[in-house]
């Protein structure tokens, strides 16, 4: 069966695109037919990040008004070929989506889509509405701040109330936590919330803390998604995070500080 | 009856009539001063601006009547759509007003259901059809997070099983169990009821109130807070007891 997740946070600038596509790439890598859809129609950057920008024919809306078929507008990625985006539309309005219409382009893609990831636009109003509705699995993005963690519980009380699954009276939406940009060195300045401290507010399943890292950057610039960067800390946190989601026993890493050289050599704790 | 004639009968079936119990907010009017009304609900919906927004509300002018004062039934119901919420029903008004009532769609409610104080009016309202007596409401078991934003109203007590998040709400008619962290707000006793009592395993509320006497989280001292707590009435006094 195939499965919707929508990546979303309520807050804005979290890590929602960021975590779409390294995720999406990271569910394709491990042999699963993924599906990304970028639902922030007007302020398009998920094909920015995929760096797919230059390919871009048709979008979400165009499909939607039945201006291009499915096949016509997914965009098959350039580093695997089990990956497929769909971009939003730069030019519409938000209100050219509509739930019917989104219903339908899920339904066709859970045909021959393992995995179809929604990166929802921020706030809780009808793009984010739509992007969750649908969802099997949500993956709440956090940042470690009182403003964030406040809006991802207002995302989460949406999530419970107001899904298809909600309405329905199905088997909720499985949430879990992502805690991003997380810095164990301004946690202990006390600048930051901790993870304890937020795992206590939203009491939400941790698949995984992706750390604050200059890696996110350069991988946006260079079109693509930071999973590919094997070697850096923000990658391995992604690969972690997907590895879990399937089911694999990874233990955390990237929430205590790095240890010095001085750390390296003595140990300690 | 026999099974066939039974199925005969409901062949085409698209409607149904149902009996069914549901409580309401009362608005009880003692005093006719429109400003005055005005001002003392805007105050009441401010403690729970999401439980009264666009929430029914059945108008009592018993004690009004009882009081031998009068009141412009267009605009009291103008003031209180005005105010988000919507009237659908008046209780213990004359004649005269009960038929402006009527007039704009709003029906007449017997009263004789409601506290025994109230039985013997000679204004009332004809009573259009027997209540169905009162059941006791039972306990609304809450077992996942009350997430901010969300409202949940019990109309007996209600228990919840896990957290509630600051900028949730929580509102009983009868009492409420918190076993988690109460961090939102909590209104036990919302119909009146001075003997509710809010209980909970770890007390950061940003308001606690019951039967209307609250307290705001600036008003929570130290040495309650993050404690397993009962809260209680004594004298229109909230008390904060641990436990
Ligand atoms: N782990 C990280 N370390 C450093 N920078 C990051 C990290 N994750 C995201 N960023 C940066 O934060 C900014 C916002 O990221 P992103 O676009 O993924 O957020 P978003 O939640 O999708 O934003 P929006 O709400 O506008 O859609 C980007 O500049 C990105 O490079
Ligand atoms: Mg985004």
């Amino acid at each position: 069966m195939a499965r919707v997740i929508v990546v979303t946070s309520g807050k804005g600038g979290v890590g929602k695109t960021t975590t779409s596509a390294a995720i999406a790439m990271g569910l394709a890598k491990k042999g699963h037919k993924t599906a990304v859809i970028d639902f922030d129609v007007g302020l398009r950057n998920l094909d920015l990040i995929m760096g797919c920008e230059r390919r871009v024919v048709y979008d979400f809306v165009n499909v939607i008004n039945g201006e291009a078929t499915l096949n016509q507008a997914l965009i098959r990625d350039k580093n695997c070929n089990l990956l497929y985006i769909l971009p939003a539309s730069q030019t519409r309005d938000k209100d050219a989506l509509s739930q019917e219409g989104v219903g339908k382009i899920l339904d066709e893609l859970k045909k021959d889509f393992k995995y179809i990831v929604c990166d929802s636009p921020a706030g809780i109003e009808k793009g984010a509405h739509l992007a969750m509705y649908f969802a099997d699995d949500a993956f709440i993005v956090t940042n470690p701040e009182v403003s964030s963690v406040r809006d991802s519980d207002r995302m989460l009380g949406i999530l419970s109330s107001k899904s298809r699954r909600a309405e329905l009276n199905e088997e909720p939406i499985k949430e879990y936590l992502l805690l991003s940009r997380y810095s164990p060195d301004r946690v202990k300045l006390g600048e930051m919330l901790s993870v304890d401290d937020v795992q206590e507010i939203l009491s939400l399943h941790l698949l995984g803390v992706i750390p604050e890292s200059k890696s996110v950057l350069n991988a946006s610039n260079s079109g693509m998604p930071v999973i590919l960067d094997e070697k850096s800390d923000a990658g391995q946190a992604y690969a972690d995070i997907v590895a879990r989601y399937l089911g694999e026993d990874k233990p955390h890493r990237f929430i205590d500080e790095k240890k010095g050289l001085f750390g390296m050599f003595f140990g300690g704790k | 009856m026999s099974l066939d004639s039974q199925q005969n009968a409901h062949h085409s079936q698209i409607l149904e009539f149902k009996s069914s119990t549901f409580s309401v907010p009362v608005l009880v009017l003692v005093g006719n001063d429109v400003i005055a009304i005005e001002q003392q609900l805007q105050e009441k919906i401010h403690l729970a601006p999401e439980f009264f927004k666009n929430s029914p509300l059945l108008l009592d002018l018993q004690e009004l009547n009882k009081n031998a004062l009068d009141i412009d039934i267009t605009g009291l119901t103008r003031l209180i759509r005005k105010l988000d919420l919507l009237p659908i029903g008046i209780r213990g008004g004359t004649k005269k007003q009960t038929q402006h009532a009527l007039d704009l769609g709003i029906p007449a409610h017997s009263s004789h259901n409601v506290t025994a104080s109230s039985v013997s009016q000679a204004q009332q309202a004809p009573d259009p059809a027997p209540v169905a007596p009162a059941i006791a409401p039972a306990t609304l078991m809450i077992t996942h997070p009350v997430r901010s934003g969300q409202r949940i109203y019990a109309s007996g007590d209600l228990v919840i099983l896990a957290q509630v998040s600051a900028g949730a709400e929580i509102l009983a008619e009868g009492n409420i169990h918190v076993y988690g962290s109460l961090r939102g707000r909590a209104l036990a006793g919302v119909q009146g009821n001075t003997e509710a009592r809010i209980f909970c395993s770890d007390l950061q509320a940003e308001l606690i109130s019951i039967a209307g006497n609250y307290k705001i989280s600036e008003d929570l001292n130290g040495a309650v807070l993050h404690q397993p707590v009962q809260i209680y009435l004594q004298d229109h006094t909230l008390v904060i007891k641990d436990i």
